[in-house]
């Protein structure tokens, strides 16, 4: 950057590395709360609150399975503080997951995943993984009932894998089961590799948002007003830092971080779920064959998300959440449709006879896979058609479309997994769960 | 490398940059494929391999007149269930269910196996009542020496159906 020798004049010290992440100004429209609703900035706080509250945790925590839960349990029964410790990095860890998707959401809306900003989007959808990844080797850690179970049942989804994924089953284990092992691997994912990672990326991610000219601004705030970085976005940064913090601090007051039973290799708990981040691909797994389940499904939306930056687009808005009014229309029909189409397929499978058992000569990657994959896809393109007639939408717009119909997809499927099944994966209501 | 077809000494000069240019970058992939595989092959099992001896896996679960014909019964600490059917023959089930890996549990009344994960239900046998478990429970070789019932806990073995090959007779 230029370095202007008159804008050093009034520089406080320690601002230093805050003037270097930020711009020393910035436009003053990115100012503006619900551009962002600061939740890249949350998500870096989260980042640097789980550091922090781990490196604590580090001390008291023994990676054996003898140990493990005993660590944990000493952690919380007689240390100071070390049940609100535990809180805070379990309940950060779910927070942050949310700030992340939210983040996601915001910059596919205002369409921040443009050229210059692809890079940033690759990585943030490298960092989102890497988040996914931290949390679910953090799930092991207690090494009560609940984590052994679940990383059990998330593991052995992989061996659906075709070709690669009983080796990978394998790498990640350390063997066939979980054990020593696993937990020795997790351990060091979970403390050293991840993180290291996740600050790389990071500093990248950042980077490069600073490459593009900061924040993005819709065209007509292309060449608004300048204001100083400090106080005016520091200022802002800092008010939200300290609610989040709050928002924390009361969570993890009220709220214990569960911890069941000690593992118990030998009884698995009914019902046994996955992580909650995971319900929805195990909701999947209930209704789809292994492989479209674990495999087509995330690898299609894996590869459609990485593919948005290249999509080419007439309209030159960005930085607003709708382009037109018709775009809101149809951003509630897609949420709406969204949400009584995934329900209603629920369902359905519910209630309509088991396709594997009707048509038991064709094999089940046919009935329960080739088949009501091609039904989704057909009805998707047949959906987006209609609203595109309909609101005569623009690509973006459809975009937005497609987006909100897979999240709300994908939300219906972890509520139904996490509250709607029982006993055996019964459906049921969530009283009775 | 798009304009290969003029030959002057620029373009040349161009071709062969880029050409280096890639070569560093097809290099770089190259070494990071190397070391994601360094990483993977350094999570592997070997860690715990290592410390069994050959011949200290096989176990011994019981003598054989504990095991009366008609009865399931539980190992829970090699995680196992030992099978004597009707006609005597053993047969050493894994009771890790193979759609998730959860544990099944032997109802007695029913006398199936029943996961409490995503309800697949098995026959004394192991073999697969109701899906979603894509396979018969695993099951291990039994032998039957010194009047004791013995597992190798280390042969744990797939199948795609039942066969009477499976089972251990006393003779």
């Amino acid at each position: 950057m230029n370095q202007n020798p008159d804008s050093e004049k009034g520089r406080k010290p320690g601002f230093g590395l805050i003037l270097h992440l930020h711009p020393r100004k910035v436009k003053e429209s990115t100012l503006r709360f619900n551009l962002t609703f600061g939740l890249g900035g949350m998500a870096a706080l989260l980042v640097v609150i789980q550091v922090f509250t781990g490196l604590l945790l580090k001390f008291h925590y023994e990676p054996s399975p003898e140990n493990a839960y005993n660590s944990i349990l000493n952690l919380q029964e007689s240390l100071l503080f070390g049940q609100m410790l535990r809180n805070m990095h379990h309940w950060s860890s779910i927070v942050l997951l949310w700030v992340v998707l939210l983040h996601m959401l915001r910059v596919a809306f205002t369409g921040a995943y443009r050229k210059p900003r692809h890079a940033s989007w690759i990585f943030g959808l490298a960092l989102l993984l890497l988040v996914v990844l931290s949390n679910f080797t953090g799930y092991l850690l207690p090494w009560d009932q609940l984590s052994y179970w679940a990383v059990t049942i998330s593991t052995n989804l992989l061996a659906y894998v075709p070709l690669i994924g009983n080796s990978i089953m394998e790498a990640l284990l350390g063997g066939k089961e979980v054990g020593q092992a696993t937990l020795t691997n997790f351990f060091n994912l979970h403390t050293g590799v991840i993180p290291l990672l996740m600050v790389v990326l990071m500093a990248y991610h950042f980077w490069r948002i600073r490459k593009a000219g900061g924040v993005i601004v819709a065209e007509k705030d292309k060449d608004g007003p300048m204001v100083d970085t400090r106080p005016y976005l520091l200022n802002r940064e800092f008010v939200v830092a300290m609610a989040l913090l709050a928002f924390l601090v009361i969570l993890s007051s009220l709220f214990d971080a569960p911890l069941r039973e000690r593992a118990n290799p030998s009884f698995s708990p009914n019902p046994a779920k996955a992580p909650w981040y995971f319900m929805g691909l195990q909701e999947l797994l209930i209704h789809f064959h292994p492989f479209f389940a674990i495999v087509v499904f995330p690898v299609t939306v894996l590869a459609a998300a990485c593919w948005l930056p290249y999509i080419k687009l007439e309209d030159r808005n960005q930085g607003i959440w709708f382009l037109s009014d018709k775009g809101v229309k149809s951003a509630k029909v897609a949420l709406a449709s969204g949400f009584v189409l995934t329900v209603l397929f629920i369902g359905l499978s519910e209630l309509l006879p088991d396709p594997e058992l009707l048509l038991s000569s064709v094999p089940s990657l046919v009935t329960t896979g080739l088949i009501p994959f091609a039904i989704l896809a057909g009805a998707l393109y047949f959906f987006l058609k209609q609203i595109q007639r309909k609101f005569s939408l623009n690509r973006s717009e459809i975009i937005q479309s497609v987006i909100i119909v897979m999240i709300v997809s994908y939300t219906v499927l972890t509520l139904t997994g996490i509250f709607f099944r029982g006993e055996g994966m019964n459906l049921m209501w969530p009283w009775k769960v | 490398m798009k304009n290969t077809t003029e030959n002057s000494g620029a373009t040349r000069e161009k071709g062969r940059r880029e050409f280096l240019k890639k070569a560093w970058k097809i290099l770089g992939v190259v070494a990071v494929a190397e070391f994601v595989f360094f990483f993977v092959s350094l999570l592997k099992p070997s860690k715990e391999l290592k410390k069994s001896k050959p011949g200290s896996t096989v176990r011994i679960i019981g003598n054989i007149e504990e095991f009366l014909p008609g009865t399931v019964t539980p190992d829970r600490i090699n995680k196992l269930y030992i099978l004597r059917d009707s006609e005597g023959g053993f047969l050493a089930l894994s009771l890790i269910c193979p759609h998730l890996g959860c544990s099944v549990l032997w109802d007695e009344t029913k006398k199936q196996f029943d996961c409490p994960c995503h309800s697949s239900a098995f026959d004394s046998y192991g073999v697969v009542l109701s899906s979603p478990a894509p396979r018969p429970l695993d099951y291990f070789p039994v032998i039957l020496e010194e009047g004791k019932v013995k597992v190798d806990v280390s042969q744990k073995a797939k199948r795609r159906k039942f066969e009477t090959s499976q089972m251990t007779y006393a003779i």
